[in-house]
């Protein structure tokens, strides 16, 4: 049915939909207006059986999450930002231990400085920890990707991070198809665990492993991705034949059969990324776009075919590797690594900076004349940047960067208008 | 499309008129995008929200710097804020006071623009006779719907029966459809003289 709600409601129905049976949670911006939702849900009626544990810390969540998935129940929890950081321990336990538990993460940047706005830095900065990652463009995708999620990581007996851009997406009010009871029933069979705490059947889950087994049981992880990596693709098929939509899958391309220079990115951004091309290629410009969906696993193969026709690309990112540049840009230049591609990295909209449709203009016609450095950050203040440096030659003791880059801009405080 | 932003302080529904707003174009089987400015709402502080009406899905995520409308739900603003900032030539303008443009003020302003898409309403009061509180939003979406027509007025009212409900609802319709004659009143009385 269609609807207009918000995202984060959106994706809550979804959830109550997928029947979770035990849902932990502890709120934090942006994530709070799913599980508060779900919440409700649980304490009306609506959700049963559902058990929804509040719990005292985003690591008790993970933890709680684990215990449940192992007793065999579909667990769901809902974080961000320093949340993920502060379960990260119980986060390499659950996909270490092969629980299929699936997160929203709404993606928000990492503090210092503090701050709740979006970028991708907390869940990529998860990476390794054997969570697949799948990042959804609009609110339709969102809830889709987690009906998606539920049947993948329970395949696989592996957990999922399914990532929404916070704010943009799960603040805003947009038009979604919710699809019904029968039609998620139909696609999700109930949760057969691989492996469950059974006092009928003993086992133990989480045994010590010495150096004689931990790299085989690593191993496994990594293989289990690249299973995922021929599941996904079947999956949003099946999806597509139940719900007659395209959701998920590895990559999306728009507009790159003929496309000269690509731009590649993932999450919400893509949405203004695909206006901006239209604009361009009205004007004659041979630009196209590849969305990731899945971060992890990350569709090498899939990459590398989509920009072999290309002659340059541009990776747009909220995220950046300090010292490095790049996160995603990384992974896409080991994608297409001998190919001689020519190669851009754009770090943009960091701690919720807007990309406005103007700026990637410029952005990509720079792109195509090849006239970038490797790494730009989009619309960066370099004077603020370079009185903070300059200051930082001068005076010994110069003092904390972020409130001198404040004051230099004339900001009180953070801005909330 | 056309773009809206609703200027306010937290507290007065800023971003529940851009949603309902929102609700009312899907009413229309249009697409519409509302959004806040992401911000730590605290109560008083200013407060922005969006919303963008179209045709077509709205794939566009920026914020909303050349609005097609502009809604203040709170007239202290203007000493604060511009809240006129990148208002397109011919937009509208809905204000939430009891005076009029001149007396706010405004009146050089309008002067330059398309005077008759600038328009003051009585919303607080009108939130206060029918709801029992000093929320402008509602009357303010159902007055925006009389002076631009971008949306009906029944489309406001079907937002405001999934938003609210019983004695609620009837005070909001009812504060929405004074509004609405209000502003066509104020409307047809420019046009007149």
């Amino acid at each position: 049915m269609l609807k207009q709600t918000e995202g984060s409601k959106a994706v809550a129905e979804a959830i109550a939909l997928c029947r979770p049976e035990v849902i932990c949670a502890y709120p934090i911006s942006p994530q709070t207006h799913i599980v508060e939702a779900l919440g409700e849900m649980v304490k009306s009626g609506n959700l049963t059986p559902c058990e929804f544990i509040n719990v005292e810390s985003e690591f008790a969540a993970m933890s709680v999450a684990i215990g449940a998935s192992a007793a065999g129940a579909r667990a769901y929890t809902a974080t961000a930002s320093q949340g993920l950081l502060f379960m990260a321990e119980a986060v390499y336990n659950a996909s270490g231990l092969g629980l299929p538990i699936v997160m929203t993460v709404a993606n928000r940047a990492i503090g210092a400085p503090i701050n709740i706005w979006n970028d991708h830095s907390d869940s990529l900065s998860q990476r390794d920890s054997g969570w697949m990652q799948l990042f959804a463009e609009t609110n339709q995708e969102a809830l889709d990707l987690h009906i998606q999620a539920f049947r993948l990581a329970e395949e696989l007996s592996m957990p999922i991070m399914v990532c929404m851009d916070g704010f943009i997406l799960t603040h805003a009010f947009e038009r979604v198809d919710m699809p019904t009871q029968q039609q998620v029933d139909d696609y999700l069979p109930p949760f057969e665990p691989r492996q469950v705490l059974d006092p009928a059947e003993p086992v133990s889950i989480g045994a010590m492993v010495g150096p004689e087994a931990f790299m085989e049981v690593r191993y496994l992880a990594h293989a289990k991705q690249m299973q995922a990596l021929e599941l996904i693709p079947q999956l949003a098929a099946e999806f597509k034949e139940t719900f007659g939509r395209d959701s998920g899958g590895l990559v999306r391309s728009y507009c790159i059969e003929d496309a000269e220079t690509v731009i590649i990115a993932m999450g919400s951004i893509l949405g203004t990324i695909k206006d901006v091309v239209d604009e361009m290629r009205e004007a004659g410009h041979k630009i196209g776009v590849l969305g990731i969906i899945s971060y992890r696993p990350f569709p090498l193969e899939q990459v590398r075919a989509a920009l072999l026709g290309c002659k340059r690309f541009l990776v747009l990112e909220k995220s950046l590797a300090v010292g490095m540049g790049g996160i995603v840009a990384t992974d896409v230049r080991m994608a297409v690594s001998g190919s001689g591609l020519k190669g851009f990295t754009a770090v943009a909209g960091l701690g919720g900076r807007p990309i406005p449709k103007s700026s990637l203009h410029t952005l990509f016609r720079q792109a195509e004349k090849e006239d970038l450095p490797p790494v730009t950050f989009l619309d960066l203040d370099w004077d603020a940047v370079n009185k903070q440096l300059e200051r930082e030659k001068t005076t010994r003791r110069s003092g904390p960067a972020a409130e001198n880059i404040l004051h230099d801009k004339g900001i009180v405080s953070a801005k909330f208008g | 499309m056309f773009e809206i932003r609703v200027h306010g302080r937290g507290g007065q529904g800023v971003v529940t008129a851009a949603e309902m707003l929102s609700v009312a174009a899907f009413e229309e089987g249009r697409h519409a995008q509302a959004f806040p400015s992401f911000g730590s709402e605290r109560t008083g502080a200013p407060v922005v929200a969006f919303c963008r009406i179209s045709d077509k899905e709205i794939r566009l995520r920026e914020p909303v710097m050349e609005p097609d409308a502009i809604i203040v739900q709170d007239p202290t603003l203007l000493h604060q804020i511009d809240v006129f900032a990148g208002l397109k030539q011919d937009g509208y303008v809905l204000l939430n006071s009891h005076h009029s443009l001149e007396t706010l003020g405004l009146g050089e302003l309008v002067k330059q623009r398309r005077s008759e898409r600038f328009c003051t309403l009585p919303a607080t009061e009108l939130g206060l006779k029918h709801v029992g509180r000093p929320i402008p939003n509602v009357p303010l979406l159902a007055g925006f719907a009389a002076l631009s027509g971008i949306i009906k007025l029944e489309s406001v009212i079907k937002a405001i029966n999934e938003k609210f409900s019983g004695k609620v609802a009837l005070g909001n319709i009812a504060a929405a459809e004074e509004a609405y004659l209000l502003v066509q009143a104020m409307m047809k009385e420019q046009a007149d003289a």
